[in-house]
């Protein structure tokens, strides 16, 4: 059996499960009440929800949503600037497919799309280069959503555009970097969790160097994890460790990925093409630090720049409560339109409609689950 | 070949004149050629059938045109034949339309009216009428073909929802998610590899072995867009009864496993052209899975799941122990699957 297969082995699965449940019950006895974790990263939420692993530790341990969902988490002002975008002639936005369906104030990609605007779903940040490359009578514009997962694949699409010598492609980065949300969200201290379920893609880049913070400035318990359901039970054993002895350190359940240091690699060509600024959160307002925005050397490949759009303000949609849910306040169940007014063929607000959203996994796996 | 001389469809291909009558005769009524169809007339006279007809219509769109395991040629001719034969008919003939973008290169319809015909004597189905429109370029992407098919019903048999029993077993005959995922490998360029091809056969030879030896198939249902989980939800919702999936008995091969869980698509959700669920009496499901195994189009059938008494709804029972729900497929669409 090879490595891939054992993580995904149901029998070793449902021994760890045992473990967990044993390990959760003798926590929550502790606590007086079930174990708070958080996981972060939306790809966990959606994994957790698929294996049903919510409703398995259900009355031991919950495991609450944060703000791990790139999509989710960009403000509407980002999301208006998109739709502003796109509706300049000559202007194709090149984006992955989640975001064509979130809502703005009025409009949305995908509507902007069926009425001729150029809106393209791309699989990669290449994908938009080569666009721009075939289209040269076009701009090529890049969405750039997402964390430090996707920013080094979006500057190597610059690099490349530059190599290149392309004029007409360009990216609109709205990259965000995970360690400040997480310290906000620890500083806002509206929810205390007990753990923390680490982004393990994220952290290849990062490290999990990067959020020992956790620990040593919130003594609070943080575990890298992987996304099998092995690797998150693992992560989870780990947390529950942590809360029973009453540690509180950032351990790396994912070490066969994650180094503590990261990858330099990519830390580098970040450094280069990006610099931290102060960005909007949906649910978070003004975060310093947080944005990832393009260096003044690669000003001219950054859309915000080139095309210098003025849009209105806009407010999150009138009742929706992405904001709470992405700082972990409430479940989606919690929100009164999930699953009424808000769903995934009618979507109120960007967790419902991307593929790592919470009220979307809740929805689509049910909300127990 | 040098692109100059390589023979193309040009509007007057299709303006109902000599170019039409050559195209009708050297490609369309070359390969499918049969005694209804042959007249060339408005219309195909067919004898006159007592009992019941299955008629179905449908239309395909798959880009890219030719994929790994088929193109759209093949898969008009499943897609129709497969939906009379879950139906529980056995098909007869079918009509063909051919929507053509000028410019389309000749010896690709050849190539697909080929396809077409090889797909038709498989399912041992006829083409007996059809129709050819050339648009201008850009007005359609290369090619679309639009489809009918009729197919008789046994007169002994009774499919339906309102059979459905607490207990019945729910099978599928084989790997699920490769056409959808083959066509976005192929057309997005993904270059997914382990042998991933698609899966679109007609079923009507697999089908037909089934009712002939049992008695207790009690719907059927074929897996195209939306895939299992959705054909699996109306199938609840219209029985009025629970369907319960166990995810370790999912049929997923490797090929697809790899490649949906590297673009995190569920193959749960995935269409197919070559799959069908059946629901059959639980005194049946050895039998039933004996009878689709010994068919190439079924080495990998088995049970996956049962009917228990409830209110329309799917839940998956995971290798983890926990349960979900399974409901229909909204947003994240892979449009022009087929």
């Amino acid at each position: 059996m090879n490595v891939l297969n054992k993580l995904h082995d149901p029998a070793l699965g449902r021994k760890m499960v045992g473990r967990v449940r044993e390990l959760a019950a003798r926590a929550a006895e502790r606590l007086g009440r079930p174990v708070l974790l958080m996981e972060v990263c939306g790809t966990h939420t959606m994994a957790v929800s698929r294996t049903g692993l919510r409703g398995v530790l259900a009355g031991l341990l919950e495991l609450r949503s944060g703000p791990g969902c790139p999509v989710c988490v960009t403000a509407a002002r980002d999301i208006e600037y998109m739709i502003a975008l796109a509706r300049i002639p000559g202007v194709t936005v090149a984006t992955f497919g989640d975001m064509v369906r979130v809502p703005g104030g009025q409009s949305s990609l995908e509507r902007e799309r069926a009425r001729g605007a150029g809106v393209s779903i791309i699989y990669s940040p290449a994908d938009a280069v080569e666009l721009a490359r075939q289209n040269p009578d076009r701009e090529v514009v890049f969405l750039g959503v997402g964390f430090e997962t996707t920013a080094p694949l979006a500057a190597l699409s610059i690099s490349h555009a530059a190599e290149l010598g392309l004029g007409n492609f360009s990216v609109y980065s709205v990259h965000k970097s995970v360690p400040p949300v997480l310290r906000a969200l620890l500083e806002l201290g509206d929810v205390r969790v007990d753990g923390f379920l680490l982004p393990g893609h994220v952290s290849a880049v990062t490290g999990s160097r990067a959020f020992a913070f956790i620990g040593e400035e919130f003594g609070i318990p943080a575990v890298v994890a992987g996304f099998t359901p092995v690797d998150i039970l693992d992560a989870i054993h780990m947390l529950l460790e942590q809360v029973l002895a009453q540690n509180a350190r950032t351990y790396n359940a994912y070490r066969w990925v994650v180094r503590d240091e990261g990858n330099p690699e990519a830390q580098q060509v970040m450094e280069k093409y990006f610099y931290p600024g102060d960005a909007y959160w949906r649910g978070f307002g003004l975060i310093p630090g947080s944005g990832l925005f393009l260096s003044d050397t690669f000003a001219r490949f950054d859309a915000g720049r080139k095309f210098a759009l003025k849009v209105p303000a806009v407010a999150d949609p009138a009742g929706c409560r992405c904001g709470d849910l992405l700082r972990g306040i409430i479940t989606p169940a919690d929100c009164a339109m999930f699953g009424r007014r808000c769903t995934p063929a009618g979507p109120v607000g960007p967790c419902m409609v991307s593929s790592e959203g919470a009220c979307a996994a809740y929805y689509h796996y049910g909300a127990t689950c | 070949m040098n692109k100059d001389k390589e023979e193309i469809i040009l509007l007057a291909h299709g303006d109902g004149g000599l170019l039409t009558r050559e195209l009708v005769n050297n490609i369309f009524l070359r390969h499918f050629d049969n005694p209804l169809l042959r007249p060339l007339a408005d219309a195909a006279v067919l004898p006159a059938q007592t009992g019941r007809m299955a008629f179905t219509a449908d239309a395909f769109v798959v880009d890219p045109v030719f994929f790994p395991g088929g193109d759209i040629g093949k898969l008009a001719v499943c897609g129709t034949v497969n939906d009379l034969a879950v139906s529980g008919a056995r098909p007869r003939h079918i009509t063909a339309s051919f929507i053509i973008e000028e410019g389309f290169a000749l010896a690709a319809l050849e190539k697909i009216a080929a396809s077409m015909a090889a797909a038709c004597a498989e399912a041992g189905v006829t083409v007996v009428a059809g129709d050819t429109k050339v648009v201008p370029r850009g007005h359609v992407d290369k090619i679309f073909i639009s489809t009918a098919g009729v197919g008789m019903i046994p007169d002994n048999l009774g499919l339906g929802c309102h059979r459905l029993r607490p207990g019945d077993a729910v099978l599928v005959n084989g790997s699920l998610g490769n056409h959808g995922l083959t066509i976005l490998s192929a057309r997005e360029n993904l270059g997914l590899e382990g042998g991933l091809q698609s899966d679109c056969a007609p079923l009507n030879g697999i089908i037909r072995q089934l009712l002939d030896k049992c008695s207790g198939i009690k719907i059927m249902r074929d897996l195209t867009r939306g895939g299992l989980a959705t054909a699996a939800k109306e199938i609840a919702e219209a029985g009025g009864i629970d369907i319960y999936l166990q995810e370790a008995l999912l049929p997923v091969d490797a090929a697809a496993r790899g490649g949906a869980e590297m673009l995190g698509l569920d193959p749960l959700y995935l269409a197919n052209e070559g799959k069908f669920l059946a629901i059959v009496d639980p005194t049946e499901a050895a039998l039933v899975v004996e009878i689709l195994q010994r068919h190439p189009f079924g080495r990998d059938a088995r049970v996956i799941g049962e009917v228990r008494a409830g209110k329309g709804n799917v839940y998956m029972e995971t290798a983890l122990g926990g349960t979900r729900i399974i409901d229909y497929l909204a947003g994240n669409p892979l449009p022009r699957i087929c």
